[in-house]
């Protein structure tokens, strides 16, 4: 007997883990971004993303909240906030 | 959105430093890369059947044979001439690496694959439960090295896998932190632009079994390292090559206090002060052996 044990790449896709945020979520405020990066190479998730300075951004369908970004942001450019603030 | 070659969804804890690490490490190797997959918290919370994380090959071994079947695709991929184009990494935490996949580890350098081997050090064992392994730091409270009347947490020093690895001769062996990724990813891309076995460990903060805020895993990557606790060293064929000097070096405590795993060393005990001027000596000592002051 043969059972499938092979999963097609990237199919996590599908679990929107935005559902695990615990209240809080970041707030990009592209005031003072430089455009350094940095949250977007720490953020564990991967869902941060710009192209330049005061573009960044984050996906809230998988962002788990943990926060990191903002504790890091060296211009203090991301907040978190209630999650029922509209954005 | 930049698509990476770790896809989000997968069920790694909010603020998890293995994430940030495998992600800068798969992307930094690229498309071209087949990956052998310890069991532990990557391996499982990346391939939830019937999905995948991975945008590349991805094989999950066991525990301990995962530098075994890396090797075994090396000497596939060299049989069929096309190791020049694509490469191999094993990948594994520290209890799959420093004590269940140790043997075939050993195996793997000594016998010369060429393979990256990356051991994400999140110091015990997460997986299941937060037990201590042979990576867990001195004083650590797991669930099989608790805190109480008559101990102080984790009663040994954790293994020198930096130096088990130099001392087969390989010709790349180094540490990084999440809390410096550029470092990271440039040790990555050193490691896989050289031929033979590589070891990479990385040291990744887990917000689960540490217990400190998921919005600390950057700055305790960062703080391991400013205390000496944790030197970045790179060693080529088994010789120190260079290490990561501190500017401005920060006492063990500031380190030890955003973890609720060593919080029962702040108590103000005669013996908590004791431990604590330990853990100190542990990271002067490091300093000085690896010459760490930045002058």
């Amino acid at each position: 007997m043969f059972v499938k044990i092979t999963s097609k790449p990237g199919t996590t896709r599908g679990n929107e883990t935005g559902s695990w945020r615990m209240g809080t979520k970041p707030k990009f405020l592209r005031k003072n971004c430089i455009g350094c990066g940095l949250c977007a190479l720490i953020c564990p998730e991967g869902v941060i993303d710009g192209k330049r300075k005061k573009t960044y951004y984050c996906d809230y369908n998988y962002c788990k909240g943990c926060g990191i970004c903002a504790e890091e942001c060296p211009k203090k450019d991301i907040l978190m906030v209630e999650e029922e603030e509209i954005i | 959105m930049e698509k990476h070659l770790l896809a989000p969804g997968h069920a790694m804890c909010a603020g998890c430093g293995q994430s940030i690490a495998a992600r800068i490490v798969i992307d930094e190797a690229g498309p071209e890369t087949i990956i052998s997959n310890a069991t532990g918290c990557l391996e499982v919370s990346t391939s939830l059947l019937p999905t995948s994380s991975w945008e590349v090959p991805w094989i999950h071994s066991l525990f301990e044979n995962t530098a075994a079947v890396a090797a075994g695709i090396e000497a596939a991929l060299k049989h069929t001439g096309k190791l020049d184009r694509v490469k191999v990494i094993a990948q594994a935490g520290d209890g799959g690496t420093a004590d269940i996949g140790l043997q075939a580890l050993s195996g793997m350098w000594e016998r010369g694959h060429d393979v990256l081997y990356v051991c994400y050090d999140n110091s015990a064992y997460m997986n299941t439960g937060v037990q201590r392994s042979s990576l867990t730091p001195y004083c650590a409270s797991t669930t099989t090295s608790p805190p109480g009347e008559c101990s102080m947490g984790n009663p040994h020093r954790e293994k020198d896998m930096i130096k088990i690895a130099a001392a087969h001769h390989i010709p790349y062996v180094a540490t990084a932190s999440v809390g410096f990724p550029r470092d990271l990813r440039r040790k990555v891309k050193k490691a896989l632009d050289i031929k033979g076995p590589k070891y990479l460990q990385i040291f990744v903060p887990c917000p689960l079994g540490w217990r400190h805020e998921t919005k600390y895993t950057y700055k305790i990557g960062r703080l391991v390292v400013e205390t000496g606790l944790l030197p970045l060293v790179e060693y080529e064929n088994g010789e120190l090559a260079s290490v990561r000097k501190i500017k401005e070096v920060k006492k063990v405590d500031e380190y030890l206090k955003l973890q609720r795993r060593f919080s029962h060393l702040f108590k103000g005990t005669e013996e908590c002060r004791t431990e604590l001027e330990n853990i100190q000596s542990l990271a002067d000592r490091n300093i000085e052996h690896y010459d760490l002051l930045l002058k």
